[in-house]
């Protein structure tokens, strides 16, 4: 009676029952952040979903497919986590809009499973009021299952269900306990739910008395506090010892991904020369010979060796967000934030960042401010991506010495946490000036819920991976490959007497020629030219080009590895100032496509591109006349 | 004097979450936000009549977690200022 517009979707209902088995059905997964919804969702489908304690994180719809014992298959929908359904937020919005199937990307869902945690029951049944007010089948899952018993908690499940008028199953995700009940409640025919008295579904102290009540009815008794995660805060906290663990994360993080991955990289790297050579070999000498090696397998070897790295910080990442210890980080972050006119929400999106912009760009959408968010996604692109980071091991392994700084410290990875700090400083200072003149916004209350700590399930942490490898190899696979056959051919065109041109005056060499003028003044010649153009693709690229380049220019010394011909070509002033190019060039396309999607237009893209290029370009420059008193 | 006395008052009178101290205890009386800000606090638990204890906070007192109805949601001090409780009972605990 109180919301017509809930009831919108019930019309068509009474079709429902007994959905036709050749089509598939489509089910939605909702619940307020922290339910452990995502958890389910992989339980569920075993398709990678980003799982995180921390509020929001599911901001994106995922959906996945879920085989039932009898060959059945649902396709499943993981909605944003939300407090309740009024569209106030993006997040609610398209919640809303899926549940209510106003959006033509979603089919309309036939049932719905609602997550909630069951140790905090009584404020999560608020958001059971509106979900059941929208008269779907819906099965009501109490997650959680394991904490709840293991501090005392207890409730009636079937006093829960005769109250709310849906079948209840109390599981836990994690452990897996439970699981038949909503594979059989998806398997099965699945009743609408019975009309019951619900609360008017905007007036949130009426929700929460009634949740209250409704918990009350089902005996429920709340579980004690978690002492493990009260004891934790107490030391990850605290004023001395919270900052303090919070500097070893990074520096540890760093270290590994820095030092202890070599052998694995080598392994990689090692991998591709001998299947390079190999192919080689086996093959006739000709010009397919030489796209193949020289073109496609040692352009793409060159950037997959990164793997390893790449996959190791995202396991950092991902250990970090499932503890809970990322929701800490970000509240000891936030009065930094604050200082620069962002908040700890925006800590979030920044450290992803760090892996790459495009995730990150997409994983603003939790921070309710509008202005907020454009300035977080504006300075995302400043943060050390993992594209990047195989372009500066480079260079800095081909300029500075392995030695030890203070016996655990090697001078390469001081150099590596300087151009981390250097983009990250870059960042600061941009959204300092963002926010306080075209972004300044009025102050909205920044709320962080703090999620109980918890251990990361190998099963989520896997499926993570496997989804970064999966992105990572498709770019490989797909931009990097493209550009390095393109490149490949303008390197051998024109072709003169059966012979292909040196590479300085081929079509590639010429471009390079041309835009020398440019970049000269940055100390860079032709040839970290033509890298640079190919950069602009994806900023890794040029390591696949110069690699190309090189090999061609010097075909018969195998010993002329890249970082050798990069110290002959490169004075050292020219190398920083290169690094410097890399930390503040926006070189990559996809993350000016998924600018413009997020800000809906041309205007933001457009303007950073132009932003970072200029700062990149200056940096360089500066960089490159300043080395000289060095 | 007696604007310094209405400003004495004023300050002193309705008291907020700001005032408390880690293990305090208070009853929320009213939120004093732009209601949609309000709702936003409502929905994690910070309705009026609630029980909301004081907990650790970030290095430098700033934000601070508080324990509401089952959670512990972080709250920054200018917003915590916003929240304002019943003067029922002792503000802080004798050390």
């Amino acid at each position: 009676m109180s919301e017509c517009r809930d009831c919108a979707g019930c019309g068509p209902a009474a079709v429902l029952p007994f959905p036709s088995g050749a089509a598939t059905k489509a089910v939605a997964v909702i619940g307020p952040p922290n339910s452990g919804k995502t958890t389910l969702f992989n339980r569920l489908t075993g398709l990678r979903q980003k799982v995180a304690n921390f509020p929001g994180v599911t901001v994106e719809q995922h959906t996945g497919i879920a085989e039932l014992a009898d060959g059945q298959i649902v396709e499943l929908i993981d909605l944003p986590g939300v407090y309740s359904l009024s569209p106030h937020s993006e997040d609610e919005q398209v919640a809303y809009d899926v549940l209510t199937g106003r959006r033509d990307d979603t089919p309309k869902p036939e049932a719905i499973l609602l997550v909630l945690d069951s140790t905090n029951l009584s404020r999560h049944l608020m958001l059971a009021a509106p979900i059941l007010s929208l008269g779907l089948p819906t099965l009501i899952i109490l997650n959680l299952a394991d904490d709840l018993r293991n501090r005392g908690g207890t409730l009636d499940t079937e006093a829960l269900a005769k109250e709310l008028g849906a079948p209840v199953a109390l599981v836990s995700a994690r452990q897996g306990e439970g699981i038949e009940q909503v594979r059989d409640f998806l398997a099965g025919a699945m009743a609408l739910p019975l009309p019951r008295s619900l609360p008017v579904l905007h007036d949130v102290p009426k929700c929460r008395e009634w949740a209250g009540l409704v918990g009350s009815q089902a005996n429920y008794r709340a579980p004690i506090a978690p002492k493990w995660t009260r004891r934790l805060d107490r030391v990850v906290l605290h004023p001395v010892a919270g900052p303090l663990l919070f500097a070893l994360v990074v520096i540890a993080v760093f270290q590994s991904i820095f030092s202890y991955v070599t052998p694995l990289m080598d392994g990689v790297k090692w991998l591709f020369e001998v299947s390079g050579n190999w192919i080689a070999i086996s093959l006739p000498p000709s010009l397919i010979r030489s796209l193949l090696v020289d073109g496609v397998w040692k352009g793409v070897g060159s950037v997959i060796v990164f793997l390893p790295q790449v996959l190791l910080l995202f396991l950092f990442i991902g250990i970090l967000e499932d503890s809970g210890y990322l929701a800490r980080a970000a509240l000891i972050a936030d009065r930094t934030m604050a200082r620069f006119g962002l908040q700890g929400k925006s800590f979030i999106p920044l450290l992803s960042a760090y892996a790459c912009a495009v995730p990150a760009i997409m994983s603003t959408r939790t921070i309710e401010n509008k202005r907020d968010r454009t300035a977080t996604i504006l300075i995302a692109p400043f943060m050390t991506c993992a594209a990047r980071f195989p372009v500066y091991t480079l260079i800095i392994a081909a300029f500075l010495p392995n030695r030890q700084l203070l016996g655990f410290l090697s001078v390469r990875t001081v150099a590596m946490i300087g151009l981390y700090a250097l983009g990250f400083v870059m960042a600061v200072l941009t959204a300092r000036v963002l926010k306080s003149s075209i972004l300044k916004s009025g102050r909205t209350p920044f709320l962080l819920e703090m999620p109980a700590y918890r251990w990361p399930t190998v099963q989520s942490l896997g499926l993570r991976l496997l989804d970064r490898s999966k992105v990572f190899l498709r770019r490989a696979g797909t931009v990097i490959l493209l550009v390095t056959v393109l490149l490949w051919m303008a390197a051998h065109v024109p072709y003169t007497h059966g012979h292909p041109p040196a590479i300085r005056d081929s079509l590639a060499g010429t471009l390079g020629r041309t835009i020398e003028p440019v970049i000269k003044p940055l100390g860079f010649d032709w040839k970290i030219g033509i890298g640079l153009i190919t950069s602009f693709a994806a900023r890794e690229t040029i390591i696949a080009t110069l690699g190309a380049i090189y090999g061609m220019d010097h075909p018969d010394s195998k010993s002329m590895d890249l970082q050798s011909a990069l110290r002959q070509d490169l004075t050292p002033g020219a190398a920083v100032a290169l690094l410097i190019f890399f930390a503040f060039a926006m070189q990559c396309v996809s993350t000016v496509a998924v600018v413009r999607r997020e800000t809906g237009g041309w205007k933001w893209p457009l303007a950073q591109f132009a932003y970072m290029s200029a700062l990149a370009y200056g940096g360089a420059f500066l960089a490159v006349h300043l080395w000289r008193f060095v | 004097m007696q604007l310094s006395g209405n400003k004495e008052t004023s300050e002193i009178l309705p008291a907020s979450l700001v005032d408390l101290r880690r293990g305090d205890e208070a009853v929320l009386s009213e939120i004093d936000l732009p209601v949609e800000d309000a709702r936003r606090l409502m929905e994690l638990g910070f309705l009026p009549g609630a029980r909301v204890v004081a907990g650790q906070s970030a290095p430098g007192g700033d934000p601070r977690v508080f324990q509401v109805d089952g959670s512990e949601v972080a709250v920054r001090r200018e917003t915590a200022r916003r929240l304002k409780i019943h003067r029922k009972g002792r503000l802080s605990r004798p050390a």
